[in-house]
């Protein structure tokens, strides 16, 4: 070190400490099962997970909720044990068996004291591939299902998110309607529906079963080939979601919450699908106009307006096109402003390069925050779990900071102007129809709509 | 598990607590400051957290909004969060950034005034005050965590009034405010720093002495009121919330000991057979076996000074009515006071608490605020080492005995929501208690 250290001398980092993301192994088994092991031995704890080609992207039409349900009620039941004593087995070596549904695919997750790892596997294996699905825990589970859509109906973040994709959406499009389902479509679900789903897609081939922790691999694959080797059953067919917009002009949608004190906005449309090209790019981008607390939205609705508590955008990963989206929550009377210098900054994105020093507070920060993001043997099976669902070279973790490091103040701009459009910008606001609808007519930016919850 | 652990004190009275891990290049850094909302006078509520949101608006040698950019730019990631009892700041980096994220600390521990301004102050209350609105008004519930303490501890107890504040307490705060709050609470003294994961010793304690060295002790801070209450409410006490929720939600609290004291762990076995996970009693009968719930959890506030809560937390079915939710709930209360838990149970919990500590130990953040809160309650950070063999230590008459002396009608605060349409406004009047008051929110 050559500067004093002194409070008036800002510190320099010094040089990095090499950072590796964690060696793993990845085999077939011959019945088709994705193997991924990757041992990590700083504490006695242990994460398996496996991810199942089984999303909600692969479910029939009219039967939307089957997947989640169908992993939900995974752990309901096995031949030898039924979800009661199953659970109490469990809890009893200090842990749980989690299952449900992704758009891009279904997961089981267990974390597990690597002492206890044994005698919980055996447990997995079952729940994974012969759960009994009793007719009863079903009927509960919907029932649990529609009381969680109830809730979101007075819930306004989720339930303009809920609505925000309903309202971007091309009306045959599975990623119009929640991923869990609809009243509707979760009431009409029966016991033999999930049974069937289960049987159509929970197939060796189609399942990659992740193993992060204190493991020695070779014990680990042997356990593994004890109670999954003799799993059978053909690949099932691919699913692709159609991920259309239903227009491509703009327009606003009021969803009414009379009285409410915030609008809780959505602006965005439809993104861009997980394994483009310039994934980098969008990410980098995204990074600066409203991924990071000090992005450009969150600066000017926050910290120069006082507008909101918190503001940012996203985009929504899936393998066809999730929602790209800026989400705010702010006080009514304010809502047209927030929306005027959110669209500002969208616009902004596209007509002029971003400053150097906005390039690296994004990559110096995406590419310093990579090992932070990897401290937990969860964390790391869930990201070993995207090579799968998203096909994703076996290098991805490790050339994740070149990449991500390479990308210049062109890439930034050629990918807004490739990927945000504003012209086709639709907005989303939860909130007080009576106080915000005139002035959201007023600024004139697309035919305004009032809905109900 | 053996979490490594070094303690020195400054000669200003910081304490400082050194957990190395070399596991990953991650470094934590945590501060604590034994401040909470409890600290606040008459007429500020919210203080403590509106400061809070102060501290990231930069000090002598920081720019305005530069404290989370320079965090950002290191790779890090970096919060604070305020409490009734104490409030914490946090930042994980790559381990080379140790530098930056100490020196911001110390710069707004030593200097923060000269870099407030009433503007900045204004505009942190309209962010607060927004985030009042999300987290509070507009969102289904959102009330109870202000509800619930001014139900169970008595005015003018310090964890009585609300912790994010009103508005019209927001509004009233001022610059002097800010210079008064920070002279008499944000000092060396009143607060503990600690670092976990990957740095070298003796280069860590030259940076906190360089850094943190020159920094002015306090001149003590006012001590709190008498914490102290009685072992129980002393009764049942009631609370009916006509809301825009959906379905009814019952918030049923329970007086126990403060954190640490070995009857808390007991208190907090109790809570884990009662909601922790499938397996629990609440989760088992209520919402699988007879379908009144479609969630329970139960949960403590970990208070360390004069009185702790125990609250169980469940939601109706759709077509339960709240009257349905309470009985229901209660008749498991009085099961558990009346005829006790077993040794199982007791197992379950204890097998499941331990799995979490060991998966949260993962985390070199979650490491260092653990440590920062053993150093702040009760001096010592290694405390932390000996939280599994504590809750091992519980046994079936330990819960049983704290049951039975804490379970009872003379100890029950019973917060419930109801939907504002479903529910009658009149007939709901009619189960509530001459003590109750009916709130309409």
């Amino acid at each position: 070190m050559t500067t004093t250290i002194s409070i008036a001398n800002r510190p320099k980092p010094g040089p990095a400490r090499e950072y590796h993301f964690p060696v793993f192994e990845r085999t077939t088994l011959p019945n088709g099962l994705t193997l991924i092991i990757a041992p990590t031995h700083s504490l006695p704890v242990v994460t398996v997970f496996a991810i199942v080609d089984a999303g909600a992207v692969t479910e029939p039409v009219g039967h939307e909720g089957v997947a989640q349900l169908t992993g939900r009620a995974l752990n309901e039941g096995t031949p030898k044990y039924d979800g009661e004593a199953l659970t109490d087995y469990l809890e009893q070596l200090g842990t749980s068996i989690g299952g449900g549904a992704d758009w891009d695919s279904a997961s089981l997750a267990m974390t597990v004291l690597s002492d206890n790892l044994d005698n919980a596997f055996v447990h997995f294996a079952e729940v994974l591939i012969t759960p009994t699905f009793p007719a009863a825990a079903i009927e509960r589970l919907k029932g649990e299902r529609i009381a969680e859509l109830m809730q979101i109906e007075s819930e306004p973040r989720e339930l303009a998110d809920e609505k925000f994709d309903e309202y971007i959406y091309e009306r045959t499009s599975r990623f119009r309607l929640p991923l869990g389902g609809t009243k509707e479509s979760v009431a009409r679900l029966t016991r033999s529906e999930v049974t069937a789903f289960h049987r159509a897609r929970f197939r060796p081939s189609t399942t990659t079963l992740i193993i992060v922790g204190d493991v020695d691999s070779g014990v680990a694959t042997k356990m593994v080939e004890g109670a999954l080797g003799a799993w059978t059953g053909d690949p099932a067919p691919k699913a692709t979601a159609n991920d259309r917009p239903v227009r491509n002009s703009r327009a606003v949608r009021i969803v009414r919450k009379e009285d409410a004190p915030q609008s809780e906005v959505r602006i965005g449309h439809v993104g861009v699908p997980r394994t483009h090209p310039d994934y980098f790019s969008i990410t980098v981008m995204n990074a600066v106009m409203g991924g990071l607390f000090s992005s450009r939205i969150n600066l000017n609705l926050r910290e120069a307006h006082g507008y909101t508590y918190g503001a940012s955008s996203s985009f929504d990963w899936r393998r066809e096109a999730g929602p790209f989206v800026v989400g705010t929550a702010v006080a009514s009377d304010v809502t047209v402003p927030a929306i005027r210098e959110t669209l500002k900054e969208i616009d902004r994105m596209r007509t002029e390069p971003i400053s150097e020093s906005e390039l690296s507070l994004a990559t110096s920060y995406l590419e310093g925050v990579f090992p932070i993001r990897y401290e937990t043997t969860a964390a790391i099976a869930s990201a070993l779990a995207a090579l799968t669902v998203y096909d994703l070279p076996a290098d991805w973790y490790d050339s994740y900071r070149t990449r991500m490091s390479a990308v210049t103040v062109d890439d930034v701009l050629t990918a807004a102007r490739a990927h945000v459009h504003p012209e086709a910008l639709q907005i989303v606001i939860v909130g007080d129809t009576e106080a915000i609808r005139e002035p959201l007519e007023a600024l004139a930016f697309g035919p305004v709509d009032v809905v109900s919850p | 598990m053996r979490i490594p652990i070094e303690t020195f004190r400054l000669e200003n009275g910081l304490f400082v607590t050194f957990s190395e891990d070399h596991t990953a290049p991650i470094a934590a850094v945590n501060l604590w400051y034994h401040v909470g909302s409890a600290n606040e006078r008459l007429g500020r509520t919210g203080f403590a957290h509106l400061f809070e949101h102060m501290l990231f608006q930069g000090s002598e040698h920081v720019e305005a909004n530069e404290h989370f950019e320079l965090v950002q730019r290191a790779g890090g990631t970096l919060n604070g969060s305020t409490w009734l009892d104490r409030t914490n700041y946090f930042e994980t980096v790559p381990s080379n950034q140790l530098g930056i994220a100490l020196w911001l600390e110390a710069d707004r521990m030593g200097a923060l005034l000269p870099a407030m301004t009433q503007q900045k102050l204004d505009t942190q209350r309209d962010v607060v005050s927004n985030e009042r609105r999300w987290s509070v008004d507009n969102q289904p519930y959102g009330t109870w965590w202000e509800r619930l303490p001014a139900l169970t501890y008595p005015d003018p107890h310090p964890y009585h009034h609300s912790l994010i504040g009103s508005f019209e307490d927001l509004k009233a705060a001022s610059l002097d405010d800010i210079a008064q709050f920070f002279a008499t609470y944000y000092t060396p003294d009143n607060a503990v720093l600690t670092i976990a994961g990957d740095f070298e010793r003796a280069e860590a304690k030259r940076l906190v002495q360089s850094y943190f060295g020159a920094i002015p002790r306090g001149k003590g801070k006012p001590p709190l009121p008498d914490m102290t209450l009685p072992a129980t409410f002393g009764g049942t006490l009631r609370e009916v919330v006509i809301d825009d929720v959906s379905l009814p939600r019952l918030y049923l609290a329970f007086r126990i000991p403060p954190f640490g004291s070995n009857e808390y762990y007991a208190a907090s076995i109790a809570g884990a057979v009662l909601g922790m996970r499938k397996g629990s009693r609440l989760q088992r009968t209520l919402v699988r076996e007879r379908e009144i719930a479609t969630d329970a959890t139960a949960f403590t506030f970990d208070l360390s000074k004069g009185a702790d809560i125990l609250v169980a937390d469940v939601t109706a079915r759709p077509g339960i009515a709240p009257e349905v939710l309470e009985q229901e709930v209660v008749r498991e209360i009085d099961r558990l006071r009346i005829h006790g838990v077993t040794q199982s149970e007791v197992d379950r919990a204890v097998a499941l608490i331990g799995t979490d500590f060991v998966v949260s130990m993962q985390q070199a953040g979650e490491r260092a605020d653990q440590l920062s809160r053993f150093a702040t309650y009760f001096g010592d950070p290694s405390l932390i080492s000996d939280q599994m063999r504590r809750y091992r230590s519980v046994t079936v008459d330990d819960v049983n005995r704290f049951a039975a002396t804490r379970l009872g009608e003379d100890n029950r605060a019973l917060l419930m929501y109801i939907p504002r349409e479903g529910g009658d406004e009149t007939s709901s009047e009619d189960t509530i208690d001459n003590d109750a008051a009916l709130v309409t929110a």
